[in-house]
């Protein structure tokens, strides 16, 4: 059985959590300055504007982050409850009904905090954490304040448009992910973009996108979430699109608009359904708190959350709306590592954990645990994945992984591992920021290309350290201990619950079988972008190098982290370390005060588990190792047998065409849903418009063609006739006396005017 | 304060303005005069404010000396391409519009 009750909870205050709203308003401020005037003040130095802001941005990030995890340490379990003082009286602590709603709205779910919840799926999760003891939670920081008032309060029927900060574990821990990937994707640009026709802009952009990001982060409401997100939706575009001359890059700039566009307006009516739903609010808090004590009903909840869940598919990349991501590789490559892997893709993932109780509650099946979104994550990784394995370039197998892991994301949230999926999302950002950085550095080397085939191969020689920062991310992400990626998709996939003495939320066993082939799949395709790019011979037509210490030095620094993040949340249960530092990131920041948050499990680490799908990552690396292996000591140029197994099988080969088209999702969009409404099916209009219509209104037609010579000989010609005759001739002789009075003389019309305003002030002076 | 001189010239603006509209022919003397009818208003809506000690007459004042401006300008644009059409800015003569 679950944790019966809530957890207790705490609170916690500092200068950084009431001050959070300077994290953005830095890299904003920076945005405008080079924008404005960075050309004039520094000329080709303009990206210093950018860096200190984004450097003090971090500062500022990890200053707030030390001062959440030291009152979360410090926290004393034994101390009473304490309510703490902020110096901004906007701010408060946690969910306060009184502060953001009126009187009237809180008659509809007046809660009482200490109350143990009881929620719907409490009952249906099977695992069992009797023995676990519950920690108390920090409760979220938040300042808000009013932007204006629409019609009264919330209870009158108004609306409060608000603007403010929230800041939880949660948003801590994103706020350090986006300044600390951004700051790095700086300083790799400088070098990376160095001289390009658009310096200047990219560094604006790069600013506007990192404060947007923060922006969205830190929001308090949905409303300022869905602006944050229109934000970095806007600054993608534009960076896709860096360098539109090229048609390729503006097309795939505006099929990420595009494709956004459909997830968006999902976003907007879910936002709109939670406003009314929640009591005319767009507090988040307020809305989370309303979902979890079962204020807005189930239905409500599951069609609001099927609009939102529009929004993080085609935001997070999830199928069937993924299919913008792999073509926004068009983006200057440092773009990619920072909006379209590390932060901005995971917009949707981050928009699921802080509405976390309205996705739980609203996507759960009724009668069986499986929750949508573990589905939808389940689909998303496995296609992913097998799509990773076709492509030639080297971003695109990054993008399709991106998609991969996105969903394994989705998945660990639908499962109920919140912590998973929120560990994951932060080793990710870690690991595959440095594997686009990687291949910006190797595409730097191999003049600006990137397909593994034919430019690059054997590059390990010539670019030592790029290839071991890669091997070290790729092993992150494929998951090999004692690496990141090995902790926070471990866990996941214990979360499922679907591994025997796991007990997590449900008994995911589909889902753990998708998690395990993914794993599997995800080494694979990893070990062949290696191969093609770092081992056999160089292929390509220039001379490779080394780039320099602006390159280098973030990739080591990312490939660093990607070693040791992981340790942030190892299981209490390893030997040695465990108890001492095992599950901090948990502790730190999974939420869970204040009635704002559903009670959910923790499953329990199996090592059989990690073990198996260690051996299983491993086992199809080796499988994919020897291919190469073998394929090199026929010939050491060739990438891929033309004469065998795939070439020969036409079953194999389908399914190869099959993935090389991408499920011909392209071809559905633009081919049939598109197409069809240009040709078959106006054809098909046109038919039935012909037989059926036709036949309709052609027998309706000789009836009232009938009925019409009646009318027409006896009604008519006799009485209506003689009417508009006679009107006719009323109106003629009328028009032709007043013509006399349009002479076209101006001043005639003036004279009159003044006339018969002098008249009608006679009138009134008479009659007043 | 003296309230009925201001109208008294308010008025008597009024009716040379008027009087220019209807008897010119001259197209910018038209405009002129138009002027002269916007500004009598202009002295009312002062006058009464001040006289009310309320700022709204002044401030309505301003937004017809606005006004005044753009119409003006409207006003000469047309006055303009009737000479380019004609050759004359007579406005007797531009009577197209007869019924």
């Amino acid at each position: 059985m679950l944790a019966a009750e809530a957890a207790p909870t705490f609170e916690v205050s500092s200068w950084f959590f009431e001050n959070a709203w300077l994290v953005p308003a830095l890299p904003a401020a920076s945005f405008l300055i080079t924008l404005l005037f960075g050309k004039r003040l520094l000329g080709d130095k303009v990206h210093f504007i950018g860096l200190a802001a984004v450097g003090a941005a971090l500062v500022l990030s990890l200053a707030t982050a030390f001062s959440w995890i030291s009152q979360v340490e410090g926290h004393d379990p034994e101390a009473a409850a304490h309510s703490v003082e902020y110096s901004n009286d906007n701010c408060y602590a946690g969910y306060q009904g009184a502060k953001d709603d009126s009187d009237g709205e809180d008659a509809d779910h007046d809660d009482d905090a200490s109350a143990p919840v009881s929620l719907a799926f409490a009952a249906e999760g099977e695992g069992g954490e009797e023995g676990e003891e519950v920690h108390a939670k920090p409760l979220p920081v938040v300042c808000a304040y009013t932007w204006f008032q629409s019609g009264g309060s919330a209870g009158e029927g108004g609306a409060t448009i608000p603007w403010g900060t929230l800041v939880d574990g949660q948003s801590v821990m994103m706020l350090v992910v986006v300044t600390f990937i951004s700051f790095l994707v700086h300083v790799f640009s400088t070098d990376y973009v160095a001289g390009d026709r658009r310096y200047t802009h990219y560094f604006a952009f790069l600013s506007l996108f990192t404060a947007s990001m923060l922006f969205y982060v830190l929001a308090s409401s949905t409303l300022q979430m869905l602006v944050g997100w229109e934000l970095v939706g806007v600054c993608s575009f534009a960076l896709i699109g860096h360098w539109w001359e090229d048609k390729n890059n503006s097309d795939a700039a505006l099929k990420a608009f595009l494709t956004n566009r459909v997830g968006d307006i999902g976003l907007l009516i879910g936002v709109i359904i939670l406003f009314f739903a929640a009591g005319n609010t767009f507090d988040t808090l307020t809305i989370n708190h309303a979902a979890v004590t079962g204020a807005i009903g189930h239905g409500t909840l599951t069609v609001a959350s099927l609009c939102l869940l529009a929004a993080v598919m085609s935001k997070s990349g999830q199928f069937i709306l993924h299919t913008w991501l792999p073509d926004a590789m068009a983006g200057p490559t440092p773009v990619s590592a920072l909006i379209h892997a590390a932060t901005m893709v995971v917009a949707g993932i981050y928009l699921i954990g802080r509405l976390y109780p309205v996705f739980w509650d609203g996507l759960s099946i009724p009668g069986s645990s499986l929750n949508v979104l573990a589905v939808m994550g389940g689909i998303t990784c496995l296609g992913g994945g097998a799509l990773a394995f076709v492509q030639r370039d080297i971003k695109k197998v990054l993008a399709y992984s991106t998609i991969s892991q996105l969903g394994y994301m989705a998945m660990a949230l639908g499962v109920g591992a919140w912590t998973a999926g929120m560990f994951h999302l932060f080793t990710h950002a870690i690991f595959k920021a440095c594997l686009f950085l990687g291949a910006g550095s190797v595409s730097h080397a191999c003049h600006h290309s990137f397909d593994m085939k034919a430019d690059m191969g054997g590059l390990r020689k010539y670019m030592p350290k790029t290839f071991v920062t890669f091997v070290i991310a790729s092993g992150a992400l494929a998951g090999i201990p004692p690496l990141a990626g090995f902790w926070s998709k471990d866990e996941i996939l214990v979360g499922t619950g679907g591994w025997p003495g796991t007990e997590g939320n449900g008994n995911y066993t589909i889902i753990l079988v998708m998690g395990l082939l993914t794993a599997a799949m995800t080494a694979a395709y990893m070990t062949r972008v290696i191969w093609l790019t770092f081992f056999g011979t160089y292929r390509g037509h220039v001379h490779p190098h080394e780039s320099g210490p602006r390159i280098t030095i973030p990739l080591q620094i990312l490939a660093g982290l990607a070693v040791v993040v992981g340790f942030l949340n190892v299981p209490k249960q390893l030997p040695l370390i465990g108890d001492a530092i095992g599950l901090k990131f948990e502790e730190w920041f999974e939420p869970g005060g204040g009635s704002t948050f559903p009670v959910i499990g923790h499953a329990k680490p199996s090592f059989s588990l990690a073990i198996f799908a260690t051996l299983l990552a491993l086992g199809s690396a080796t499988l994919v190792w020897t291919y190469y292996k073998r394929l090199y000591a026929q010939d050491n140029k060739a990438t891929e047998y033309t004469d065998s197994f795939v070439a020969n099988n036409g079953f194999v080969r389908a399914g190869h065409t099959l993935l090389v088209e991408k499920f011909y999702l392209d071809h559905l969009y633009t081919g049939v849903i598109a197409g069809a409404f240009k040709g078959p099916l106006a054809r098909a209009t046109y038919w039935f418009n012909q037989h059926v219509l036709d036949g309709v209104i052609d027998n309706v037609g000789k009836g009232s063609v009938g009925l019409g010579r009646f009318i027409y000989r006896f009604i008519d010609q006799g009485t209506i006739d003689g009417a508009v005759n006679a009107s006719g001739v009323a109106a003629s002789g009328s028009g032709q006396v007043l013509r006399r009075v349009e002479s076209g003389k101006i001043r005639q019309y003036a004279a009159l005017m003044f006339g018969a305003s002098a008249l009608l002030a006679a009138v009134f002076i008479v009659a007043i | 304060m003296w309230l009925n001189q201001f109208l008294f010239f308010a008025a008597v603006l009024f009716s040379i303005g008027v009087y220019g509209v209807l008897t010119r022919k001259n197209a910018v003397l038209v405009l002129m005069s138009i002027e002269l009818i916007l500004n009598s208003v202009n002295i009312n809506l002062v006058a009464f404010g001040a006289y009310n000690q309320d700022i709204a007459g002044q401030v309505f004042a301003l937004f017809i000396i606005a006004v005044a401006a753009a119409e003006v300008g409207v006003g000469l644009a047309i006055v303009l391409l009737i000479y380019r059409n004609r050759r004359s800015i007579d406005v007797s003569e531009a009577d197209l519009l007869k019924g």
